[in-house]
């Protein structure tokens, strides 16, 4: 079978301080119903600085600076042990300052809806093209800067959205419409920080790929933002959106949802396409989610904590024909939540983790990683929700004490294992299985691992049509070496060829028995 | 407990004899399920709710705690529950939902 491969895999987290303020979902109802409230009191000295966001050990390890298993050594709260002197950049990404994704969004920006000040327009400009992730032909479009008073009219008097920074108004983002929902200010900076964020993560995929982007075909978008007017809320299309900027000529694209499990299902449908040939590189992209900022902060407020919700979240993958090389992605044996499945735990889990496994004639054991639903329980702890992965750990373990590979008592053990720490920001489908695809590919690659199960579930419950659960979750496996589909197709060229070369030869002595029986006649 | 779930079940206790209501919990943390136990029994903690302030008193229970244990099929329970028995903190779970019910059930 011709497997597809993970050719790489990119992320950036954005540093959004002043965003979750004015667009996170919990401060956006409590501005509505208490504005004059404690929370919203205490908020501001609760934010974090760029350094502690650089400096935090999670975010380090989710821009491939620290292994996952590293955290572990790393005494919590992890907010106060901070690594001094860590970098912005790592292996697999980037995290990015507040002032830069301004830049970004005004980048993406394609109906003038994002107005900066002129002097940091002018500034945030030269910082953008030091980053080498873009050139110069990216800002021919970019006319001066808005002089304030200007940017203060549209918050004013049209209902703009105010871009801050560390409180003061250095820009805006007006609707696009004035009475269409869809299209007000606060959608449209959803949606434009879903675009730029992308744009980010899929611009240093193709820089660590060394690519121009010319090889994609073809763009999967895996956000939970809806881009859309009234009459199509929804309709899309993020992901050309996004190619769009990102160079990628050869590409089409197309959105893909199912909340959290989006990144994966969008994973599971690359592979085959790549897999049946119509597309030879399929890219999966997923950007921020501005609504889930400071989305547990009366809770990390309460208990004394920073806003540890204060950045959103990107990634890019890139899936291709077999090369041999990178890891292979088992399309034979995916996992799926079926609509008769059943939405316990139990029910759920079996779905995705054992039964694929029993397909594939694998034990629970035979994985080497699980990476299943990667939240940082340092954020979800004191927000009563637990720690998820662990939770996760501690279902896969339980499956396997029920299928008898493991003793009751071997359950911590499995854990440790098979299992690693949260460190993916809390932004719905950032943290679901994706965060560990480049310490997979990288794990593989170097001998570390042989399989790893990247795991996405979704809530579906959350959009009211239906109570069902969703979920799906797929194997990296070391490749063989060889590209067994290619090498197939060579025998099935070979094969070919030789028809071919006898059938042609069948021809000709036909051909010529006619000739010399018409000669005869 | 959200808001639009706390709006149920105090039309439901409205609509039927609060005696003969039990709220069965699948929280998966000790914290949360008692904070959702003292919602349904003394009225929403968080004071954010329709059941601030309502003290509904109902019989509450997880479904981790071995009167619901023993109250379903052994065999139903170990197929939904079995996984989750093993993975939860059964003991943490079932004395702080246990002592919301000790402390407010009217029933």
């Amino acid at each position: 079978m011709n497997l597809p491969v993970l050719k790489g895999a990119a992320y950036a987290l954005f540093h959004s301080p002043d965003i979750l303020f004015i667009g996170g979902s919990t401060q956006r109802v409590e501005r509505l119903k208490n504005p004059e409230g404690e929370y919203l009191r205490q908020l501001p000295s609760h934010l974090r600085s760029y350094e502690e966001v650089v400096q935090y050990p999670p975010n380090q390890v989710f821009i491939g600076n620290l292994l996952p298993e590293e955290l572990e050594g790393i005494p919590r709260p992890w907010y106060s042990n901070l690594i001094t002197g860590a970098s912005d950049r790592g292996r697999f990404g980037d995290i990015v300052s507040e002032d830069l994704l301004y830049g970004l969004l005004k980048l993406a920006d394609s109906f003038d809806l994002v107005y900066l000040e002129k002097d940091f327009q002018a500034r945030i400009k030269e910082k953008l093209l030091q980053t080498g992730l873009f050139g110069d032909e990216d800002f021919a479009k970019w006319k001066e800067g808005s002089g304030r008073e200007e940017i203060e009219k549209y918050i004013r008097e049209a209902a703009a959205e105010e871009l801050l920074l560390d409180g003061q108004v250095v820009g805006c983002v007006r609707r696009a419409h004035d009475v269409d929902e869809n299209l007000q200010a606060h959608v449209m900076l959803e949606n434009l920080v879903a675009k730029a964020t992308s744009i980010w993560a899929v611009r240093r995929l193709l820089k660590l790929l060394g690519s121009t982007g010319e090889e994609v075909e073809y763009i999967i978008e895996t956000s939970e933002e809806a881009c859309g007017d009234m009459n199509q809320r929804g309709g899309g299309n993020f992901a050309k959106a996004i190619g769009e900027m990102c160079g990628l000529r050869n590409a089409a694209g197309a959105d893909m949802r199912s909340f959290c499990a989006g990144p994966a299902h969008g994973l599971v449908t690359a592979a085959a396409l790549v897999q049946a040939g119509i597309y030879r590189n399929v890219l999966v992209v997923g950007g921020g989610a501005v609504a889930k900022l400071g989305m547990n902060g009366r809770d990390h407020v309460k208990k004394g904590m920073p806003m540890l919700e204060d950045v959103l979240g990107a990634f890019a993958v890139l899936v291709g024909e077999n090369d041999g090389a990178n890891p292979v992605i088992r399309t034979d044996i995916i996992g799926r939540h079926k609509i008769g499945s059943g939405a316990t735990p139990q029910a759920v889990m079996e779905a995705l983790v054992t039964e694929p496994l029993a397909r594939g004639n694998l034990r629970i054991g035979d994985i080497d990683k699980y990476a299943p639903e990667m939240q940082n329980p340092e954020i979800t702890e004191p927000a009563g929700a637990g720690n998820v992965p662990k939770a996760n750990y501690k279902m896969i373990g339980a499956l396997a004490v029920m299928k008898g590979e493991i003793q009751r008592g071997e359950l911590e053990d499995f854990i440790k294992r098979h299992g690693m720490p949260g460190y993916a920001p809390t932004q719905g489908h950032i943290p679901s299985g994706v965060p560990f695809l480049a310490f997979a590919r990288e794990g593989i690659l170097n001998g570390r691992y042989n399989r790893v199960m990247i795991i996405g579930k979704g809530s579906l419950f959350l959009g009211r049509l239906t109570g069902l659960f969703d979920g799906v979750s797929f194997i990296l496996e070391r490749n063989q070496g060889v590209a067994p589909g290619r090498a197939e197709q060579l025998d099935m060229d070979e094969v070919r060829r030789l028809v071919a070369e006898a059938m042609r030869r069948v021809a000709r002595e036909i051909g010529g028995n006619v000739h010399a029986a018409e000669r005869h006649q | 407990m959200d808001l639009e779930n706390q709006a149920r079940v105090k039309e439901l206790a409205e609509k039927y004899n609060p005696a003969d209501l039990i709220v069965v919990l699948g929280g998966a943390e000790a914290e949360a399920s008692g904070l959702t136990a003292e919602t349904v029994t003394n009225g929403d903690p968080a004071f954010a709710g329709p059941l601030t302030g309502v003290q509904l008193g109902l019989r509450v229970y997880h479904i981790l705690e071995p009167e619901v244990k023993e109250a379903v099929d052994p065999e139903v329970y170990e197929k939904q529950v079995g996984m989750m028995e093993m993975v939860l903190d059964v003991e943490a779970i079932t004395n702080e939902v246990r002592t919301i019910r000790e402390q407010y059930s009217k029933y």
